[in-house]
């Protein structure tokens, strides 16, 4: 096994970030706990379940500044899941934060009936999620928590790219009177958008307009697509890049234009390719009676490569170089 | 404060013979349905009984109400005997226990919050406990008053998550929580000590720091003494009550198969002349 990777970015990737203007910001989980806080001081309601992961959640400094807003449940996160639904439903505006590996397997059942089947208000926060957790290995990955929360009714699915999606995500979750599943990754993440942004959940943002390549990509991911469409305009090629932050409801008639004005579509996401991101926008695509080349980016349905999650993404090609391949590929 | 909506106030007499119309409902819309749960709905319906005229202070009059009562459902099985209690206690017209089950009604196989009066969508086991803890902290949190029930099988108690959310309770001082189990010591494959052991129930709640009383769950004047009050400060009560699975119907009674047998027409006319019978008896006695 070869050392970890020193960065999630090769040099030259962080040369074109540079080129493009973006600026390393915190990590999307840093943001979330911040802004958490900030919602909780002016809302009483506003209420934190953690199954002994409030450190790994950030929420240690929430902890100290309103401890009577953080419920600890210790290790047990079926037990979380049902508290946060119990909470939303005597009026209180809960989020149960865990690591997604656990908190969307174990406690699914719970986010079904108590969460989603009961209809109360109850956001569910998915820390460390797809392969963040890197070289812990797969019991730590959540490669199936999109998959999984897609087939499950009545719960919006959001994976923020940066820390203004982090915010906004998190800031709308507070304000819904409906399920919502968050995840978050712990790397310190590039910032794609400029304050004016508007971010509405099930509207994706784009990034870059062109009719090349159409990258559609969610979460941590979106950077890479970004970078990939930098280098790509190197070589003439005008690229789209789409920020799906929210993979249900899922924003068809952006999905629908990019399909149908761009010459080929990639997809990207931490997750596996089965059931995602992908497999979505190639089902409203094709249902649509649009054709067009396609290839889903994630991790294959396979035992996982051991590494780092910067190691993970480029071994399977989520960063800029293996995706510029990919665009190439399909424009063949 | 707390609301007050109990109504007339009933006598344990008036409640034994409310018992006996609301088994012959509880039997009639399963028959109707086609498909429930016989058993589990006859051991209970004494204490939904009890808990709906006696204890919780909910109506059809304050269900939007934040200071109410909760009651979740954890063996959401037993949803008929729970629809029969709030049909007579007015949450909504009686003729509704006829579409249980029927395609597009509302009145869905185990509990959901589309129906008035039910506070959660229950039937996956060991569900209500943890739900209860969350709704028990919101009113601690609030300083609102209100109390919290659940209802559990003793065969739902192999569920794993009654025991994460048993220390939950306990550690949270949660004393405005009550637990019944309905202790009938049969589950569908059979008696509960041959499929899983799990006694004695006391001694395990007790050391996971609950306080615990044991009562028959059909006797009406003890269910409604320890479920009138949190059996002891600083601590979530668990109340193990005694039943009988297939309460009042002599050929149900202690018979697994019950679980969710549906009586043909004959099986029905039979049960129904047997709680006539009783209720006769009961109307003598007076």
């Amino acid at each position: 096994m070869s050392a970890p990777a020193l960065s999630m970015f090769t040099p030259a990737a962080k040369e074109m970030a540079e080129k493009l203007g973006l600026k390393m910001g915190r990590a999307n989980l840093d943001e979330f706990a911040a802004t958490l806080e900030e919602l909780a001081k002016t809302n009483p309601n506003v209420v934190a379940v953690t199954s002994d992961s409030r450190g790994s959640g950030k929420l240690a400094p929430f902890g100290k500044a309103l401890p009577k807003q953080i419920i600890e449940v210790g290790i047990a996160e079926q037990n979380l899941v049902g508290i946060t639904a119990g909470l939303a439903a005597c009026g209180k505006k809960p989020f149960g934060v865990s690591p997604s590996c656990f908190l969307t397997a174990r406690a699914l059942e719970q986010i079904k009936n108590d969460v989603c089947y009961s209809d109360v208000p109850a956001t569910l926060v998915g820390i460390s999620s797809g392969v963040s957790y890197g070289a812990l290995g797969s019991t730590h990955h959540s490669l199936h928590d999109l998959a999984a929360l897609r087939a499950i009714h009545n719960i919006s699915i959001v994976v923020p790219a940066d820390n203004f999606e982090a915010r906004a995500t998190t800031t709308a979750a507070a304000r819904a009177n409906k399920p919502f599943f968050v995840r978050f990754g712990k790397a310190a993440m590039y910032s794609l958008h400029q304050p004016q942004t508007s971010f509405e959940v099930g509207k994706a943002i784009t990034l870059r307009e062109g009719n090349d390549v159409a990258f559609i990509a969610t979460g941590e991911t979106v950077v890479h697509a970004l970078l990939a469409a930098g280098q790509l305009a190197q070589r003439g090629l005008n690229c789209r890049v789409l920020s799906m932050h929210t993979v249900k409801p899922l924003d068809t008639q952006a999905i629908l234009k990019a399909g149908r004005e761009c010459r080929a579509v990639v997809t990207v996401e931490e997750h596996s390719i089965h059931g995602g991101l992908g497999e979505a926008c190639a089902s409203t695509l094709l249902q649509n009676g649009v054709c067009v080349p396609f290839q889903i980016i994630g991790i294959p349905d396979e035992d996982t490569v051991t590494g780092a999650q910067a190691d993970i993404f480029r071994h399977y090609g989520i960063s800029m170089e293996g995706l510029s391949q990919t665009a190439l590929k399909l424009l063949k | 404060m707390p609301a007050t909506n109990m109504g007339t106030v009933l006598s344990d007499h008036d409640l034994v013979l409310k018992s006996v119309r609301l088994r012959r409902k509880l039997l009639e819309a399963i028959f109707e349905a086609g498909a429930g749960h016989t058993g589990g709905g006859l051991s209970c319906l004494d204490i939904l009984n009890v808990l709906y005229n006696r204890v919780l202070n909910v109506s059809p009059d304050n269900v939007s109400n934040s200071n109410r009562d909760r009651y979740v459902q954890s063996k959401g099985h037993s949803v008929e005997a729970l629809y029969a209690v709030l049909a007579d206690r007015g949450f909504f017209p009686e003729s509704e226990l006829k579409t249980i089950c029927h395609y597009k009604s509302y009145f869905v196989g185990h509990p959901t919050r589309k129906i008035p009066g039910i506070e959660m969508n229950t039937g996956a086991l060991g569900h209500g406990l943890p739900i209860c803890i969350g709704m028990a902290l919101a009113a601690k949190m609030d300083s609102t008053p209100y109390r919290v029930f659940t209802l559990l099988g003793d065969g739902e108690l192999a569920e794993g998550s009654n025991w994460e959310a048993a220390l939950a309770a306990a550690h949270y001082d949660l004393d405005n929580l009550t637990a019944i189990i309905d202790h009938n010591t049969l589950q569908i494959t059979g008696h509960t000590r041959d499929v899983m052991s799990n006694e004695p129930l006391d001694e395990k709640w007790r050391a996971f720091g609950w306080a615990v009383k044991t009562v028959n769950g059909h006797d009406y004047a003890a269910l409604t003494e320890v479920l009138s009050k949190p059996a002891e400060p600083g601590k979530p009560t668990c109340i193990i009550a005694n039943t009988t699975k297939g309460k009042g119907v002599s050929f149900m009674e202690n018979v697994a198969k019950w679980h969710h047998g549906v009586p043909s027409e004959t099986e029905l006319k039979q049960a129904l002349a047997e709680l006539n019978a009783a209720e006769i008896k009961l109307k003598e006695a007076k």
